[in-house]
């Protein structure tokens, strides 16, 4: 067991750092991996979900009758089929009175809907289109009920009640100082609202999975997910002890968060349970659109002081999001909000009140940034208006302010690790060269800075943990077993690259077994920017003590001291050169009976919950730093904002795989893109107008140019090598970035997203309300 | 419900297949042909994940009724290179680090193969414009440029 403190500093190193091809590009680039929709088992049969076409209504009646009858319709489902239709969760640590949260998973409506696309029913059928066909035969009567369609109403006395116990779903304060009085004597102070939208991971691959009940009665469940342990959560609804349920997780295409919560299992597991047949179950593009949930829209207030030369005295921070219509991780991400609220910058007096209530808009919870990335739309629109009010450089201003090792954040946790916040400023300023010229005269050039704080890994109070088994085949091959679902971003490649580096061997020796909730050692999740840092520490530290077991054997037969024989090449070599092949080396170990193998865990470095109102403490393990710079084009005619250098520069501690890390960077950055430019779910009165592609819009290849990442090699995260987690940080400082750039250009402060060039032209005053319609 | 007899040739191979005459190119390729090389990703034209080549053309094939690929030839990213010689495409993709999450790399490649049979020295701004109808939400589309011009540049000239 490793606890805390598995890094280490190998030198030098052959394979960790090298921008290495993985393995598992080789299947992607000819087309071989099985996603979850690609498998077919035989006798299977198709599943389906029936939606509530209503954001508030009461069930009258539900009839599924004709659905039954049809033939070619194996059974149908609805809430009192369900032997535990809904879970329930608490946060750990919540400052506020609200108690145990409603629904972390409402399976089925039972006697009410409280969004547009809640699930209602179920059927599983020997076609598509039989079970298409069964959905239309159900009959509902639903009796629509008032509702509130945004947390400002939501929160107002008399509001419709989306559940029962009220509407404020989650409080978190946090009081450094004395906010008030620092405003009150700073020399400037900036005072402004800005608001963000809903928008949808929009991965490319849609939910999708397939469920058979194995041998033994186990209910197997291949599927898209970033979380494998929900076998948990489909065995509490089932009613079945947790062992009976196993998930799989095949590659996954794309996850972003929106694959975090469950999505088809559930579904699929009650389908194949009851029918004991396979059963398949691929949501549409459309389906994903409507029903799936959000990221959370935020509204911000930003009251922030700061001294005559720049030095921030105070942030006053208001937070209210829309939870849609249930929990589900609402209350964390509204903490990492918090906890981000004031930004990477020293501020002596802090007051951050964050609320997030429930409305009947499409539920939201986990997305790439998770509450902090919203949060930098606040706080960076703040420092380029505070020095623009004091004739500031903005990279100077970054400077006289950012966070440093050593300093604490506002909830009292002490910053362990390097703090790159300027030095990432500065390189990223630079590197947007010299100023482009405008390709018009109407058009006008602009450059905007961005800088962030995101954490990564979980909770300290959650206990993280991840496993590992790493061992040696007799042929001198290794194996890694271990519970990480791969979500594209190089996850299990990355952990061969670790082993390879421990344990002397071509990566290209490695094989690895991934995300089996029932054959292989338990890791967690692949979110939170975690499983670098988790699953690489256990693999770095299973990888270690295998070393250590082998190099003994090693040693006997080179005779030799055993700190004079190294492994690389697949082989032990001693320092003068003589060598055994690690083929040998195992057969040797069976010989004498020593084991080759290791399954070691990495237990992250746990605490209890903190009081943010009364001083607080640690609340994450750690936090990633970044900064972009961008420069824009805007057309002053239409509004038109063209991105022409984006410069992404972040501290990942180290780069165990260059490539991965530019790729999780160019991707983060061009999904803040599309989030500061384009994307929004419409949500009209809880209506969802953006369920399709044609109406969602993420950036294409045109809407986009090459983003130069520069990559900040600190050496001192927490993960293996000194890594730190890269997976979310970057989609956070890009929207932030463009307001600024916008404002530099042509003087307008934009404080909506997505900025539109309909927002830039009303801005600049080209078309006003009279003109709408 | 009228039902159609379509030949047609896939990856070289002649291919024979009865279904509904609403039926798409997608759904008979994935769901009747197993080609599940071919992925779903919006069902309405717009994401390009579901791209093949038609008679050397890149189409959506969920916007294709199969009747319309009758005596025509199919090509899928199984028809490209195979096991022991990939295509310098797919081998570019790889090595550039084009391929993240992955699911959108069949369509992508198709798209940018027929695109360098016209173009093989086409620019960086050239590459966008082709591929701006094969969305990807993992990689920022840097790198899967960077892959299909180096493909481009390694091209033997065409004779």
């Amino acid at each position: 067991m490793a606890r805390g403190t598995a890094v280490s500093r190998m030198e030098p190193l052959r394979v960790v750092g090298r921008p290495l091809p993985r393995h598992d590009a080789w299947d992607k680039a000819r087309a071989r991996t099985l996603y979850a929709a690609d498998w077919q088992m035989p006798g299977m049969l198709h599943g389906a979900v029936l939606r509530s076409p209503y954001p508030a209504a009461r069930i009258a009646r539900l009839d599924t009758t004709r659905a039954a009858a049809l033939p070619g319709v194996a059974a149908v489902l609805t809430a009192q089929d369900v032997p535990n239709n809904t879970l329930w969760t608490d946060v750990p640590g919540q400052t506020s009175a609200v108690g145990r949260l409603r629904a972390r998973l409402q399976v089925l409506a039972e006697d009410r809907v409280r969004f547009q696309g809640e699930p209602v029913a179920l059927v599983a059928a020997e076609t598509p289109e039989v079970a298409a066909q069964a959905l239309e035969l159900i009959e509902v009567a639903y009796a629509e009920q008032p509702g509130v369609f945004g947390p400002e109403e939501a929160l107002q006395a008399g509001a419709p009640r989306v559940h029962e116990e009220g509407n404020l779903l989650a409080r978190w304060q946090v009081q450094r100082g004395d906010v008030d009085a620092a405003l009150g004597r700073a020399h400037v102070v900036v005072d402004q609202t800005y608001r963000c939208q809903f928008v949808d991971h929009a991965y490319l691959e849609p939910e999708a999975g397939v469920a058979w009940v194995d041998a033994d009665g186990v209910v197997t469940i291949r599927v898209s997910t970033q979380v494998i342990e929900h076998f948990r959560d489909v065995a509490e609804v089932l009613g079945l002890p947790h062992s009976k349920v196993r998930v799989i997780a095949p590659y996954i295409g794309g996850g972003f968060g929106g694959k975090e919560d469950v999505t088809v299992e559930v579904f699929l597991g009650l389908l194949a349970w009851r029918t004991r047949r396979p059963v398949r179950m691929v949501w549409s593009r459309q389906e994903s659109l409507l029903a799936r949930p959000k990221r959370h829209p935020f509204i911000l207030r930003y009251r922030t002081g700061a001294a005559q030369d720049g030095t921030l005295l105070a942030q006053k921070v208001e937070v209210l999001a829309d939870s849609g219509a249930y929990a589900y991780l609402s209350a964390l991400v509204l903490l990492y909000a918090t906890v981000t609220a004031a930004g990477p910058y020293r501020t002596p007096h802090v007051a951050i009140d964050a609320r997030v209530a429930y409305t009947n808009n499409p539920p939201t919870s986990a997305m790439r940034g998770f509450g902090a990335m919203q949060m930098v739309l606040g706080y960076e629109s703040q420092m380029a208006q505070v020095a623009r009010r004091l004739g500031l450089d903005p990279v100077e201003l970054c400077l006289r302010n950012a966070l440093r090792k050593g300093d604490r954040l506002p909830i009292g946790q002490e910053l362990d690790t390097h703090v790159a916040v300027a030095e990432a400023a500065q390189r990223a300023w630079t590197a947007l060269g010299p100023r482009r010229a405008p390709a018009r005269p109407s058009h006008r050039i602009g450059r905007g800075l961005a800088c962030n704080i995101q954490p990564y890994g979980r909770i300290v109070w959650l206990h993280d943990w991840a496993s590992a088994w790493v061992g040696f085949e007799t042929d001198g091959g290794v194996v890694i077993r271990t519970g990480v679902p791969d979500v594209g971003g190089g996850q299990a490649s990355s952990l061969c690259q670790i082993a390879a580096e421990v344990l002397g061997v071509d990566p290209a020796r490695i094989s690895i077994h991934i995300a089996d909730s029932a054959l292989t050692p338990l890791a967690g999740t692949t979110t939170a920017t975690r499983q670098l840092y988790m699953s690489g520490n256990a693999v770095l530290h299973a990888a270690t003590q295998l070393r250590r077991q082998i190099l003994e054997v090693a040693a006997q037969m080179l005779e030799t001291p055993a700190d004079r024989v190294d492994l690389r090449e697949s082989s032990a070599v001693t320092t003068a050169g003589r060598r055994v092949s690690l083929a040998q080396v195992m057969q040797e170990c069976a010989r004498l009976g020593v084991p080759r193998d290791y399954l070691g865990t990495y237990h992250a470095p746990a605490g209890d919950p903190v009081d943010l109102e009364r001083g607080g403490g640690r609340v994450f393990p750690d936090y990633t730093f970044g900064a972009h710079a961008i420069e824009v084009e805007v057309d002053t005619e239409t509004g038109a904002v063209t991105i022409l250098r984006h410069v992404a520069c972040h501290d990942v501690g180290r780069a165990i795989n260059p490539q991965s890390v530019e790729g999780q960077i160019q991707g983060g950055a061009v999904m803040g893109l599309g989030y500061g430019l384009m994307e929004e779910v419409v949500v009209d009165r809880g209506v969802n107008l953006s369920t399709s592609f044609a109406a969602y819009l993420i950036p294409t290849s045109l809407d986009v140019p090459d983003v130069e990442s520069v990559i900040i090699q600190s050496g001192e995260g927490k993960g293996p090598f000194g890594a730190r987690g890269i997976g979310e940080p970057p989609i956070g400082p890009p929207a932030a970035a463009i307001a600024n750039a916008i404002e530099d250009a042509v003087g307008v402060r934009i404080t909506e997203l997505p900025i539109t060039p309909e927002r830039v032209a009303r801005a600049l005053g080209l078309v006003t309300d009279g003109d709408r319609g | 419900m009228t039902e159609l007899r379509i030949v047609f040739t896939l990856n070289g191979e002649r291919r024979e297949i009865q279904a509904p005459a609403h039926r798409t190119l997608l759904h008979v390729l994935r769901d009747d042909l197993g080609a599940v090389e071919v992925k779903e990703g919006c069902g309405e034209g717009v994401c390009g994940t579901c791209t093949v080549l038609l008679d050397g053309e890149p189409v959506s094939s969920c916007l294709v009724l199969a009747g319309r690929a009758a005596g025509r030839d199919i090509m899928t990213l199984r028809g490209l290179g195979d096991g022991d010689a990939p295509h310098p495409l797919q081998e570019a993709f790889v090595t550039h680090g084009a391929a993240q999450c992955g699911f959108c790399t069949p369509g992508m490649i198709l798209t940018a193969y027929a695109f360098l049979q016209e173009n093989p020295q086409a620019s960086r701004s050239e590459i966008r414009r082709a591929i701006a109808g094969n969305l990807c939400r993992c990689t920022g589309y840097t790198k899967i440029v960077d892959a299909i011009a180096a493909a481009g540049r390694e091209a033997p000239p065409r004779g």
